[in-house]
């Protein structure tokens, strides 16, 4: 008769080692965070911190009765911001779609050059946002709409030439191949093997990325690249904050009619 | 007998819209619309030409990058950034857990759900960078203001990621601990909690590179961090500096991502 060995009568959800490890883990993290408070809260006047709350109540209070009348100066500057975000997102795609076919491991014509090219602009455009690239153009092409529209479209580049690329990279190999039996040319193939197989996932993105864009539109006028950020800087510099309430109510507004539209055509195409 | 008439030509069938007349109507909806869109789009050419000189000094700028003469102030911002980015995923993710768990249907009263879920809405209604100029009215400029702003994004992304995440668990599991007769607290920690505790992770490091990327500019409305060094240097047009802080960016951002996605795999 074998010896039973012995158990440990209480279960534990770790070993020993792996329950050090988590709390060294904790521990680590811990000191991290205070290190990095106390970096940066090296410069913080606690004075105005511990005002706050006053200062809060007080642009409350001023907020409160919206000034519904300065409605009428907002109808252009929504429609310029429309025209921004539309616009930018058209430029958008026709930089995009070339860019991601260079991207694709499928179909650039040289993985030697173009395809790491072609990475890293879309790793450039998407790790800048548009506010920069709008505050770059309005230096660079003085401010106005075609600022906003040039930055929408830089900064929509990198989002839908990435999504756009690893959709071609997943298109059916099969169906490629039947055209290539009929003795297609390349181009050929591109148009009638690969097209027809991202097209709903192409207006999919595009749809996607006008829905955001709208929203990253409404904000650029901070900088100067026009739309109705134009008036929210305006109004927050004169200190009118029953005008800036009124901008925000229509910003999210018009968020959530772009969101809905946009959730409906995705919804009817896919 | 003569053979029906067979079209000899293949026209490829249509995709998106089959309906021939809605077609058209919006292909004539598109023209019209870009008729008026670009009717009321003003460009000061001149101004444009001008500025293409100055887009060349630029590109030039973005060449040959300077990251000396600016060091101080490039260094400083990059530590704002950078700390920023931390506290506030760390902040946030601590603030957004018992969140996530109040917005879960099937682990809390509908009242809580509400509340939860509510928060979350208005949290991921505004923009950053919208937060951050009532953050800076109210508590001032500097990185304390850009860190709330963060840290109010990052509850309204992981909150609702986790809420859906946990609403979807096996609850086969859940109902075994159940059965034991283990208490609320009980359930969470050991049904719960193993099964959403990896795509908690992974969503966190990826709110971090998020929260790196926002830092950089919610610094244009005062919030602090690498923001307002880049602002500064593009107001004094000095583009090689710009041009530097633009490349430290893009590198950060890169490494980053590589990195959480690298993590995010091994430990799935």
């Amino acid at each position: 008769m074998t010896e039973i060995t012995h158990y440990s009568q209480v279960w534990s959800y770790r070993t020993p080692r792996g329950r050090l490890l988590l709390w060294g883990g904790w521990v680590a993290l811990v000191a991290l965070f205070v290190w990095c408070w106390q970096l940066m809260t090296k410069d913080t006047i606690w004075f105005f911190v511990a005002d706050a709350p006053r200062q809060a109540a007080d642009i409350g209070g001023r907020m409160v009765p919206p000034r519904w009348s300065y409605m009428d100066e907002l109808w252009g500057p929504l429609w310029d911001t429309i025209n921004i975000a539309t616009l930018g997102t058209l430029g958008g795609v026709i930089m995009a779609v070339p860019v991601a076919f260079l991207a694709a491991r499928n179909t650039t014509p040289s993985a030697l050059i173009l395809q790491p090219v072609a990475l890293f602009i879309i790793v450039a455009s998407r790790s800048i946002n548009s506010l920069i690239w709008a505050l770059l153009l309005v230096a660079i092409i003085g401010p106005g709409l075609l600022a906003g529209i040039v930055a929408i479209a830089l900064r929509s580049i990198g989002f839908i030439g990435k999504l756009l690329y690893e959709a071609i990279e997943e298109t059916d190999a099969k169906q490629i191949e039947a055209i290539e039996a009929t003795g297609a040319s390349r181009a050929q193939v591109l148009s009638y093997g690969i097209v027809p197989q991202i097209m709903p996932t192409f207006w999919g993105i595009t749809v996607f990325r006008w829905d955001i864009n709208i929203r990253e539109s409404t904000i650029l006028g901070l900088v100067g690249a026009g739309g109705i950020g134009l008036k929210l800087q305006a109004s927050l510099n004169t200190l009118a904050w029953s005008q800036v309430s009124v901008i925000l109510l229509l910003i999210l507004a018009t968020v959530v009619l772009s969101e809905w539209v946009s959730a409906r055509m995705r919804h009817a195409i896919i | 007998m003569s053979a029906p008439a067979y079209p000899t030509t293949w026209r490829r069938p249509p995709q998106i819209i089959r309906d021939r007349r809605w077609r058209i109507a919006i292909q004539i909806g598109i023209v019209v619309y870009f008729v008026l869109a670009v009717g009321t789009v003003e460009v000061n050419w001149a101004r444009v030409q001008a500025g293409l000189e100055r887009g060349q000094l630029f590109v030039l700028g973005f060449l040959q990058p300077d990251f000396t003469s600016r060091w101080r102030d490039i260094s400083q911002g990059l530590i704002e950034s950078l700390t920023m980015t931390l506290t506030s995923t760390v902040v946030g993710v601590a603030i957004s857990v018992p969140i996530g768990i109040g917005a879960a249907r099937n682990l809390a009263p509908r009242w809580v759900y509400y509340i939860c879920r509510s928060i979350i809405a208005v949290s991921r209604a505004l923009q950053e960078v919208i937060i951050a100029i009532f953050f800076v009215a109210m508590f001032g400029f500097g990185p304390l203001a850009g860190f709330l702003t963060l840290s109010f994004a990052t509850i309204g992304f992981i909150a609702k990621l986790l809420a859906d995440d946990i609403e979807e668990i096996d609850e086969a599991q859940a109902e075994a601990v159940r059965a034991t007769g283990a208490s609320w607290g009980q359930l969470v920690n050991y049904a719960i909690q193993p099964q959403v505790m990896p795509r908690l992770i992974g969503l966190s490091l990826y709110r971090l590179d998020i929260n790196f990327r926002e830092s950089a500019v919610i610094g244009i409305v005062g919030a602090g961090g690498i923001g307002a060094t880049l602002n500064t240097a593009i107001d004094r047009y000095e583009y090689d500096s710009a041009g530097a802080i633009l490349l430290i960016i893009i590198a950060i951002v890169m490494v980053a991502e590589y990195s959480s996605s690298y993590l995010r795999k091994f430990l799935q």
